[in-house]
């Protein structure tokens, strides 16, 4: 028996057979993958998961493709670091940063769905695959299109990062800059998506792209003993990421591996300048309006979440909120990050710590739980929002009499005298 | 001269796999009922009970999503384009 029993849509509850389509053709809504649990439940534990390799694979089981992987063998299985020193400075005692900034191979969370997905492009027999993307989703797909012989066409809005574009060339994909914003770049995707026969990882792969972000809430659970967190907070662009982490500890809780059940509240990190659902949480509206984002953190700025309600639903559903955020406080997230735990992250992993430190201003978390801040990004991709904003590098010749200048002129003899 | 109107692909199978059609001028909603007359069954897909247009469907108006204009009231006249696309993942 097949793994996966077929799609559903999330919205209308309609079923369709296993095929590269995304939404649901009575009502639009978002396709889901179904499991097949009866096929699945008696054959994972605990030990078979960690006999598994070091990587996403290790929940094979549990992902909806039917072979083996075949694109992406190592992604996955990043660090859970307890952020003591972060930790600190919010007040929280059992802080945790799940640190997808260092994901192989190009350091992003995107790693994850573009394994599952170009492992089920080739099922589906597809030779080409695209995205749309504001940034790491295109540089994945470059680089996994290149370890999988796919050729590749990826859609970019035009004012992207330099890390980015250059991120997604070096693969050799065909990178097609959009005179426009993502959601602009994601109408003529969506336009383009069939016309083509392309594999298209967020539009016609979709369902199968979506399910690779849970295992950033297995890996999330079983690095902290079998167990789910008390609080995670994730970044909000399109609004898939932080549904299928609550996913995907529901699932690990329905298979009986984690202990004491799942008190997760989820949290929505976005910035002020692109907040559509943060906004609607926090005002406690049923419809978010769309929004022209106007913002440093480009990665997440999709002014008309795909699956923005689906955000919405999670964040209620688990008694979790919201916050947004300014550029300057992005900056600031970065830097406190950086300083504190020495991990360099991205403008969205900003936006995430930022809104972490709101959220624990606000008295959200009890300084003993179990707190997760989900960084999806590495900063070196996005290097122009911090130039000028991290201090300076102090000009010396090469000699110890510069030196000594340098450091008495720079009033740090104290720390040069230990 | 008729407004275009681009179908995606899930509603092809009521415009007889037409990528593009047209209808009479209007508003948004007199548009989707042209397009219901002509193509009996599509609107189902665009409209809830209540006839408000389903919240996963995206429509511009030209360049513009048309929920940052008049909704299903904003006009539209001769010569412009219309398109219906569903929602797209993140990236």
């Amino acid at each position: 028996m097949a793994k996966v029993l077929g799609l559903r849509c999330r919205e209308c509850g309609e079923e369709y057979p296993i095929a590269p389509v995304h939404v649901c053709e009575l009502c639009f809504g978002p396709l889901e993958i179904m499991l097949n649990w009866e096929e699945i439940t008696p054959r994972v534990s605990r030990a078979s998961i960690e006999a598994g390799p070091s990587s996403m694979w290790r929940y094979w089981d549990l992902l909806p493709v039917e072979g083996p992987p075949t694109v992406g063998k190592n992604v996955g299985w990043t660090p859970l670091v307890k952020a003591e020193n972060l930790g600190l400075e919010l007040g929280l005692k059992n802080l945790y940063i799940k640190n997808d900034a260092v994901n192989h191979p190009t350091l992003s969370f995107k790693d994850r769905v573009v394994a599952c997905a170009l492992t089920k492009a080739r099922e589906f027999g597809f030779k080409t695959v695209a995205c749309a993307s504001t940034g790491n989703l295109a540089n994945s797909v470059s680089a996994h299109a290149a370890e999988g012989g796919f050729e590749a066409y990826v859609f970019i809005p035009h004012d992207l990062e330099q890390g980015k574009v250059l991120g997604t060339l070096v693969y050799g994909a065909n990178v097609l800059s959009v005179t426009g914003n993502y959601d602009e770049v994601n109408r003529l995707c969506a336009e383009a998506g069939d016309k083509y026969g392309w594999a298209f990882v967020n539009i016609n792969l979709r369902p199968f792209y979506g399910d690779g972000s849970k295992t950033f809430g297995y890996e999330i659970a079983e690095q902290l003993g079998w167990r789910a967190p008390d609080h995670v907070v994730v970044p909000c662009a399109g609004g898939s990421l932080i549904s299928k982490i609550y996913k995907g500890l529901h699932e690990l809780d329905r298979l009986g591996l984690i202990d004491g059940g799942v008190p997760t509240r989820m949290y929505a990190a976005q910035a002020k300048g692109c907040s559509p659902i943060t906004t609607a949480i926090k005002t406690g509206a049923e419809v978010f309006r769309p929004q022209k984002p106007n913002t440093i953190a480009k990665s997440i700025a999709i002014g008309n979440p795909a699956d923005g309600y689906v955000a919405m639903e999670t964040v209620r559903k688990s008694g979790g909120w919201a916050d947004d955020v300014t550029d300057e406080e992005v900056l600031d997230g970065i830097r406190l990050l950086g300083r504190t735990e020495g991990i360099f992250t991205e403008t969205a992993g900003g936006v995430t710590v930022s809104v972490a430190k709101k959220l624990a201003e606000q008295g959200r978390f009890q300084p003993d739980e179990i707190v997760v801040i989900a960084i999806t990004g590495n900063g070196l991709k996005t290097q122009e929002v911090v130039v000028g904003q991290l201090g300076h590098t102090i000009g010396i010749q090469p000699n110890l009499d510069a030196l000594d200048r340098a450091l008495a002129t720079e009033n740090l003899l104290a720390s040069a005298a230990r | 001269m008729a407004i275009s109107v681009l179908i995606p692909t899930p509603l092809r199978k009521f415009t007889n796999n037409e990528e593009s059609v047209t209808a009479e001028p209007g508003t948004v909603a007199s548009l989707v009922a042209d397009l219901e007359r002509q193509y009996p069954g599509i609107s189902r897909s665009l409209l809830d009970d209540k006839g408000e247009l389903r919240r996963f469907v995206n429509i511009y108006l030209n360049e513009e999503d048309i929920r940052f204009l008049e909704g299903k009231e904003t006009p539209v006249n001769e010569g412009d384009s219309v398109s219906i696309v569903p929602a797209i993942a993140g990236g």
